[in-house]
């Protein structure tokens, strides 16, 4: 079988990340020690999320333009994978917030905001379930769709600036743009933005080629 | 591309990696890091085994590609 170029490329560059990120010499810096590290998993799921789900949105204005079914089961796969990525984001930021502000849960800004995104995007998987008839269920779901991702640019990048808050890069405390002044961070970071969409890309794409199958087959 | 030119560039990434690894050294600044654990080499075993990890989950990514493929092809004819 040949796999596509930009799968193996998701490959490499994760591999890449696995080695680098724990090889390559990062700022020695109080409280967060060797945790700076994370920024090349915690934040990536973060980054790659907001892609995804800037996927499924203009998924969802493309179905509203056309009413082609195949707009809407890309929209849901990759609203599907989004979410995966801001659990793990979530999960792995508690962890993190543990072991670095002493808590896994501090009421932040930017920790809320995200919990509120990802209940967000659960209620737009909610209300897929919740209606049975496939064109109305693809038309309700595009426009939920796009308030979602508004709301996530609220509640995500909007709001945790306007306050102040523990979360790095936000209510004038610098991101981790500010530390790595030798960019051997930048190598990695980049890079592992790009290899972990791709693996999501990826997992949408085979979700996307499930459910047409799973289509084509109801509909012989 | 070929299996055996994908397992080729990963040596050879593995390989600049662990030549640039080599060269570091440790930092003399009074913030506490890892540098024991970087000094024992032993880091390289943690990273070994993620790596293990992530190719199982790749090869997983793989095998449910193909039989995604497989299902395509027969649903076409």
């Amino acid at each position: 079988m040949k796999l596509s170029w930009w799968k193996i490329l998701s490959i490499l560059l994760i591999f890449y990340t696995l080695f680098a990120g724990f090889l390559f010499k990062v700022p020695a810096l109080p409280i967060l020690h060797e945790t700076i590290r994370n920024l090349y998993f915690h934040v990536t799921m973060w980054f790659s999320m907001i892609i995804i789900l800037f996927v499924s949105l203009w998924h969802s204005i493309k179905y509203l333009s056309n009413f082609k079914m195949e707009h809407d089961i890309v929209a849901n796969q990759a609203a599907n994978v989004g979410m995966l990525f801001g659990f793990i984001g979530v999960t792995t930021g508690a962890i993190w917030a543990k072991y670095t502000w002493g808590a896994w849960w501090v009421n932040d800004a930017k920790l809320n905001g995200a919990a509120i995104t990802l209940l967000f995007y659960l209620a737009y998987q909610i209300l897929r379930g919740a209606l049975d008839e496939e064109q109305k269920r693809a038309r309700i779901a595009a426009i939920y769709n796009i308030f979602s991702y508004v709301m996530l640019i609220v509640f995500l990048m909007v709001l945790p600036r306007m306050t102040d808050s523990l979360h790095p890069g936000n209510g004038g405390n610098p991101g981790f743009g500010g530390y790595d002044l030798d960019n051997t961070m930048k190598l990695v970071f980049y890079p592992a933005i790009i290899g972990w969409t791709l693996l999501g890309v990826w997992m949408m794409q085979l979700g996307v080629r499930y459910q047409k199958l799973l289509r084509k087959k109801w509909n012989n | 591309m070929s299996f055996k030119k994908i397992l080729l560039v990963f040596v050879v990434v593995f390989a600049s990696l662990f030549a640039s690894a080599q060269q570091m050294t440790s930092s003399s600044t009074s913030v506490e890091m890892a540098d024991g654990l970087y000094q024992s080499g032993k880091i390289y075993i943690v990273v070994i085994v993620i790596a293990i990890v992530f190719s199982g989950i790749v090869l997983y990514l793989i095998r449910l590609d193909k039989k995604i493929s497989k299902l395509e092809k027969e649903s076409t004819n």
